[in-house]
């Protein structure tokens, strides 16, 4: 039956059912514990089995691509905060550093060393996050409790930074507002050397648990096709045999000054998302270890600068602004009219906690960018239910949606 | 005479812009600089039209005709190792030159490049879908449709994705205002009690820091306190309300009106 465009009627009711087999069609979400969020999923069953799946998704649509086209660059930034709220710093910086390409912007050197600090701290609290939320799922009480524990330390030394603890506005175009304050590297090391103990204590508690490896191994295996023709990308896509992650092979910021590996599996199963992810926090606290002699290091070459010299697009430091009548309407100039960025178009992948976190954007040349797209990285991994979740059964549900590391903030935007 | 508003644009337009104020252009590098762009145009180049190619911040940009997108992608995909379609959407274009912009994101991991593929499209017309290349097009064609009401031909499923799928217009059109077309601003009304209820209940107040001094339901009377429910009249006395800490609070006095003087005018 052809469905009525224009009727005020609810369009379900155009629909017919064909009731000739015994499926059942069952509506997980919008409102389940296990969603992770506003995720709805259409699940038609055979007995428990699925045979086919239809996500849903929009509950969280704030329309974010249009907020953007009506603001200035800079007004834009507290926004994206609201996109994967369980790792900040990272959509800020994804935005700025491609702000920053369009301009042409050079980010002094302890900016950079302090956005990689904030960058590793948002992937291991989203990770922590993560693993907490998961093994929760599954029923693992007490690694959700540990996990929260030691994220809650990484949140303090946020907080003391910037202080808010989830949404942090803590990177700006061109640069950070602030140096960081005189605890953060004692706390940071505090608990980068406590954090190997609290990772084995995890591991000790899942990786040979019975329950977790049965809800675990051989459940929502992605292959290697499957994972780059969904676009997968970050962790999803190296437990499905591709090592691809773009700080390594495509870096920006000082990632290719440090030291790491990238975990990767080709089992593409739960499990194997299970241990990039926990590999992946411990090449982060490496990372962290590294930044911090980095950050050291600028103190002894005394680059004390953090925000880009550019008079054009990023206003002068306070001092200037406070003594000097040319910096002071030029600092007027860009909070009332905001920098115009040249004519072009960029688009900037960077690798957060989820996967290729990217900003595409068209400038026409004014105050407002043209067109902005954000590619979130969660999307396409709640596209891929609608392939992965067919065979499987209902439990499993909760595991593969738990793995596949979904924040809706960021699918819908 | 009054200023020139296009209809086609009702998006927001900063209040100042300097009319000899001409933008620069973000720097465009030939092709040929990069050679694996090269070679990788040389190849499309060999098989299509392609109207415009360029480097723009480390990327390439290849322009071709609308009605190749898909075996274009199918060779880049196939033979060219870009494997991934990272993002694909649309940009408006309607206003200036009656038509969109679709573009095509891709990564070669392989070679560490990313590609965009660009077309042009005019008002009305559909591009072909490349679900079938990349599974990740399934979900960004529903998007694109959803924001901008390209239809992709071949899809599996044609519907909106973000938006309810009976929503009418299209949100990241640049004659969609801001703050929602009427359809928009009388949609659950509509939905749930129908058109006839709309002057009942009037209009979704958008404006958070709204204050109704005739709403006795609500905390918007501070100063004017009743109860609730009473039916106003708008002569009610100002209430003279102290708020004070019993135990009184460190470095606060007490508030005493009677002896304290009551500045009127605000000029002092």
């Amino acid at each position: 039956m052809a469905q009525i465009k224009n009727r005020l009627t609810p369009f379900f009711e155009n629909i017919t059912f064909d009731r000739d087999d015994n499926e059942l069609v069952l509506n997980f979400g919008p409102q389940h514990p296990s969603a992770h969020g506003q995720l709805r999923l259409m699940l038609h069953l055979q007995q428990e089995q699925i045979v086919k799946a239809h996500p849903d998704v929009g509950y969280l649509h704030r329309g974010m691509e249009k907020m953007a086209e009506n603001m200035i660059y800079n007004e834009f930034m507290p926004t994206t905060d609201r996109m994967d709220y369980i790792a900040s710093s990272s959509n800020n910086y994804g935005f700025a550093l491609a702000v920053e390409k369009l301009v042409g912007l050079e980010v002094p050197r302890r900016a950079k060393v302090i956005r990689m600090m904030l960058l590793e701290i948002n992937r291991l609290m989203s990770h922590l996050f993560w693993l907490a939320t998961t093994a929760l799922d599954i029923g693992a009480m007490t690694v959700f409790l540990y996990a929260f524990r030691e994220r809650e330390y990484l949140m303090d030394i946020i907080e003391g930074y910037c202080g808010a603890r989830l949404t942090h506005s803590a990177i700006r175009i061109g640069g950070v507002p602030l140096d960081i304050q005189d605890t953060f590297i004692d706390q940071l090391k505090n608990f980068l050397d406590n954090f190997p103990q609290a990772i084995k204590d995890y591991e000790d508690l899942l990786d040979k648990n019975r329950i977790w490896l049965m809800r675990m191994e051989e459940v929502g295996v992605i292959s290697t096709e499957m994972a780059l023709s969904w676009g997968c990308s970050g962790p999803m896509l190296r437990a499905s045999g591709v090592a691809w992650d773009i700080r390594k092979d495509e870096p920006y910021e000082l990632y290719d000054e440090v030291e790491f590996r990238v975990p990767w599996s080709d089992k593409g199963d739960n499990y194997a998302r299970y241990r990039v992810y926990m590999e992946e926090m411990r090449e982060s606290a490496k990372i962290l270890y590294q930044t911090i002699d980095m950050y050291k290091k600028t103190q002894i070459n005394n680059q004390t600068e953090l925000m880009a010299h550019s008079p054009k697009y990023i206003s002068a430091p306070k001092l200037d602004i406070m003594t000097q009548n040319y910096s002071l309407m030029q600092h007027f100039v860009l909070v009332t009219q905001g920098m115009r960025p040249p004519v072009g178009e960029v688009y900037i992948a960077t690798e957060s906690p989820k996967g290729e976190l990217g900003y595409f954007i068209n400038s026409q040349g004014g105050a407002y960018p043209y067109r902005l797209k954000i590619r979130a990285p969660s999307f396409w991994h709640t596209g891929i239910l609608t392939d992965l979740l067919p065979g499987h059964y209902i439990p499993d549900v909760v595991s593969i949606i738990g793995t596949t590391n979904i924040v809706f903030g960021e699918v819908d935007r | 005479m009054r200023a020139y508003k296009a209809k086609g644009d009702v998006q927001a337009k900063p209040y100042y812009t300097d009319r000899y104020w001409v933008a620069p252009q973000v720097a465009k590098f030939d092709v040929e600089s990069d050679e694996v762009f090269a070679k990788d145009l040389e190849v499309i180049k060999s098989k299509f039209d392609v109207l415009e190619a360029f480097i723009q911040v480390e990327q390439m940009t290849v322009f071709i005709k609308p009605e190749d997108n898909y075996r274009v992608l199918e060779l880049l995909k196939n033979e060219l190792e870009y494997t991934q379609l990272s993002e694909m959407s649309a940009i408006d274009f309607l206003e200036t030159r009656d038509g969109f912009e679709v573009f095509y994101q891709m990564l070669s991991m392989n070679k560490r490049k990313r590609v965009r593929i660009k077309m042009f499209i005019k008002n009305g017309v559909a591009v072909n879908s490349v679900e079938k290349l990349f599974r990740s097009a399934d979900w960004s064609e529903r998007e694109m449709f959803d924001m901008f009401g390209i239809e992709a031909n071949d899809h599996p499923f044609m519907k909106r994705i973000l938006m309810p799928y009976d929503w009418q217009g299209y949100p990241l059109l640049k004659s969609y205002p801001l703050q929602g077309d009427e359809f928009a601003s009388w949609y659950e009304v509509d939905k749930i009690f129908g058109k006839e209820a709309r002057e009942e209940i009037g209009p979704e107040i958008r404006d958070t820091a709204t204050i109704d001094r005739y709403d006795s339901e609500r905390f918007a009377r501070l100063g004017h306190e009743v109860p609730k429910g009473t039916k106003i009249t708008g002569n009610e006395p100002k209430v003279t309300q102290s708020y004070q800490e019993d135990g009184g609070v460190f470095l606060i006095k007490k508030l005493d009106r009677d002896n304290s003087k009551v500045i009127d005018d605000p000029q002092r």
